[in-house]
């Protein structure tokens, strides 16, 4: 007789792993690589190659000075490196790009305990990392195909009529890598409903945030959601599993906080990173959220229906 | 008769889990299992109290004589499935690891029936809840709560009897093959009990990954010749695991929400397994005891899948081999979600059973965990809207009053947390680990 196994039910597993959802958001990032590519040339895609590279090899690396198990290969750290390369300006230098990869992985990912366990958004807070130790964050080399090769200012910066709807929309202005490409951002977002790897809520609720704090500041209110890092901040960073809420109660909350907050540093602020900071505050604030929103259990809500 | 008796469509349950259907068996006849060589009978094969053995050793039984009772309310007599000499009783280690006696008969190959089996004679509800009781009937769908007990409820405590049709689990179709055969067995039982028990309506949820099972109780359900004051009705519940279970199906049938710790009667809801019923109305019409019965054999090392009429007491093993299981790495008793992994093929078919599936290698070797990454599926999956990754970091830092707060008395232990885990982690088991050291914790 062959030696049974036995095991706790239940004895079937769903066909997502964690590699498949890392794996999912490489596709969904691949709109904005390519429109990053389009407007700022080949060095852009080299800034993200070399951000990515870095990353997944500093995961390696980490995980092997601690003694754990390996996680390089999931692609998580794949993730947050096209992601940091996307938050990059297009002329940054390459030593910086690494710096900020291995910052995002081996302080803010893996000091925590590695995938899951961060509270704070690696790109995201690599990016503030970068942005207060150097000065490569506001060179913004403008290398698109389509407008001459000037340093331009970015929409932010240039303000409100500098830049046609259009342009904003499609991504032909000044900016970060992956940042400036309202569509390429948008068929990302839609890939991933659609492969349930994100719920909507934290990105309508950043959104619809930020309109209402902007009508409310009396900004110019398409301008603000269509420039900067704010839709890419909304889909690609505020959604990270490990630092927000689960609760989608909590979720909403997020959502709006990350929208208000970045709307009043635009607004009242002086250093050009609203989105960035916006979501490593609601980053901090994420598991009070959870704890604060607790669903009630079935059969123990108040009112039980008639 | 007013127009709000029943839902137009089921209601909405929370979470759930896509599993695969797998139900290949569904389309083939029942076939009837050849007469085993030796059954095992064990005495606890309901909730509640075990039997004790009224036969001994070296006595001659009948099929259908009743071989164990037990005085206690909770329990449900035991009967021979074979006839055949009582070769000797002795302790078995169930599937769950506890050990009862059990009855060990050699069969003659005759499968003689008693010649005591007499008709039930109906004429009150006490007749009919005694009826039951006698025929051994305890719920088929897997739980096995003794039949007699559950009805057992007057018409103002419960106003609806649910019929649980859905069979959400993967592989299984032995509730189907029962409808697409004994149609007219269940319905007769629904309006025996509807007379008898004085139930205002009956709700048969079927998932709607039967289309053909549906058709046919709808035609008889639908009928103003039959049910002429319409107090029956067939829901098409929305194919999503785990439909079946009796909270969830109490909830989409009725919209009525049991309280957590409480029985579906605080819903005013009595929910039976459809094969139960069905076997029910035969035994009223045939006074033959429950000996019988169909199970769903399949998985990936079963060469010849099907449904099986088998004689309660039939060992595992014979019934593989009966149908083909080649090298099984992995065998349940019951379906891939709920169901119980077993190390000993020589145990019986008991009552609950409704099926038992083999797999081979690659399905039986156990996934390798990995990191959590906070994704949040498990709570968006869970149809008790429970929080299985807060629960399972209480139970780690063995904080009791978090667990109690976040109500992980409540899991069902379905596993939709486990199947749509991304990182493959064993969060159905342990959260049975934290309901135990919550449990243990109250009784010091």
């Amino acid at each position: 007789m062959n030696k049974l196994i036995v095991s706790s039910s239940p004895h079937i597993r769903g066909i997502k792993t964690t590699r498949s959802i890392m794996g999912d958001v490489l596709i969904a990032l691949i709109p904005c690589v390519m429109a990053g590519m389009v407007y700022f040339g080949f060095r852009a895609l080299l800034i993200v190659a070399v951000t990515t590279a870095t990353a997944v090899l500093t995961e390696y690396l980490s995980r092997i000075i601690m003694k754990r198990t390996q996680t390089a290969f999931d692609l998580s750290a794949a993730v947050t490196g096209v992601i940091l390369g996307l938050i990059l300006p297009p002329g940054c230098g390459i030593l910086f790009a690494v710096f900020g990869a291995v910052a995002a992985i081996a302080v803010v990912k893996q000091m925590f305990g590695g995938i899951g366990q961060n509270f704070a958004n690696p790109a995201c807070t690599a990016r503030i990392i970068l942005l207060i130790s150097f000065s490569g964050m506001s060179v913004w080399t403008n290398t698109s195909f389509m407008t001459d090769a000037v340093t331009s200012a970015t929409p932010l910066a240039a303000g409100s009529g500098a830049y046609h709807y259009f342009d904003l929309f499609i991504g032909n202005t000044g900016g970060c890598i992956g940042e400036t490409s309202v569509v390429a951002i948008l068929i990302g977002f839609i890939y991933l409903l659609v492969r349930k790897v994100i719920s909507p809520i934290i990105p309508l609720a950043f959104i619809g945030g930020a309109a209402v704090m902007s009508l409310f500041c009396g900004q110019d209110m398409l301008f603000e959601l269509m420039s900067g890092g704010l839709l890419f901040g909304a889909v690609f960073m505020a959604t990270d599993y490990s630092t927000s809420p689960i609760s989608k109660a909590g979720k909403v909350v997020f959502g709006i906080g990350c929208g208000v907050i970045t709307m009043l540093i635009r607004v009242f602020g002086t250093l050009p990173e609203g989105v960035s900071f916006a979501i490593l505050i609601m980053n901090i604030i994420a598991p009070q959220l959870d704890s604060l929103f607790v669903p009630k259990p079935f059969g123990t809500e108040r009112r039980l229906a008639k | 008769m007013n127009e709000s008796r029943f839902p137009v469509k089921p209601f909405r349950v929370h979470g759930g889990a896509k599993v695969g259907h797998h139900k290949h068996t569904s389309q083939n006849e029942t076939v009837v299992f050849p007469i085993p060589g030796e059954i095992i009978i064990p005495m606890s094969q309901h909730i509640g109290k075990p039997c004790a053995p009224c036969v001994a050793v070296g006595d001659h039984v009948f099929a259908g004589q009743k071989i164990a009772d037990v005085t206690a309310f909770v329990a449900s007599p035991i009967h021979s499935s074979v006839s055949g000499t009582v070769k000797k009783i002795a302790s078995v280690k169930m599937p769950n690891g506890s050990k009862c006696d059990a009855v060990f008969i050699e069969s003659d190959g005759l499968r003689e029936l008693s010649p005591d089996i007499r008709l039930p004679e109906i004429k009150s509800r006490e007749d009919l809840l005694e009826a039951i009781k006698n025929s051994g009937a305890v719920g088929l769908g897997g739980a096995g709560f003794p039949t007699h007990v559950k009805i057992n409820v007057t018409p103002d405590k419960a106003d609806t009897l649910i019929i649980n049709a859905a069979e959400c689990e993967p592989y299984i179709t032995s509730d189907h093959r029962e409808i697409l055969e004994n149609s007219w067995n269940i319905m007769s039982g629904v309006y025996t009990l509807l007379e008898i028990m004085g139930f205002k309506r009956v709700i048969i949820g079927v998932e709607e990954n039967k289309p053909d099972a549906i058709a046919q109780l709808t035609d008889i359900a639908e009928s103003k010749t039959y049910d002429p004051d319409d107090r029956v009705k067939v829901l098409k519940l929305k194919t999503k695991y785990p439909q079946g279970a009796e909270k969830m199906l109490i909830y989409a049938c009725t919209k009525r929400i049991v309280p957590a710790g409480k029985l579906p009667l605080d819903a005013g809801c009595v929910v039976m397994n459809i094969t139960t019923l069905s076997f029910i109305a035969n035994y009223l019409k045939t006074g033959i005891p429950l000996i019988s019965k169909r199970i769903t054999v399949d998985g990936t090392a079963v060469s010849k899948p099907c449904n099986l009429l088998v004689p309660i007491g039939t060992p595992i093993k014979d019934v593989l081999e009966f149908c083909g299981a080649e090298n099984p790495k992995k065998i349940l008793m019951g379906g891939p979600m709920m169901g119980t992994a077993i190390s000993d093929t020589s145990l019986p078919v008991l009552k609950q059973n409704n099926a038992i599936l083999a797999f081979g290698e690659d399905e039986a070797s156990l996934p390798e965990e990995t990191d959590c990454i906070h994704c949040g599926r498990c709570v968006e999956s869970c149809p008790m809207k429970l929080q299985p990754v807060n629960i399972i970091k209480a139970a780690k830092r063995k904080d009791f009053e978090a667990l109690e707060k976040l109500q992980v008395a409540n899991c069902i232990e379905c596993g939709c947390c486990t199947y749509n885990c991304p990182a493959n982690r064993y969060i159905t088991q342990q959260m049975r680990i934290a309901k135990a050291i919550l449990r243990d914790s109250k009784q010091k």
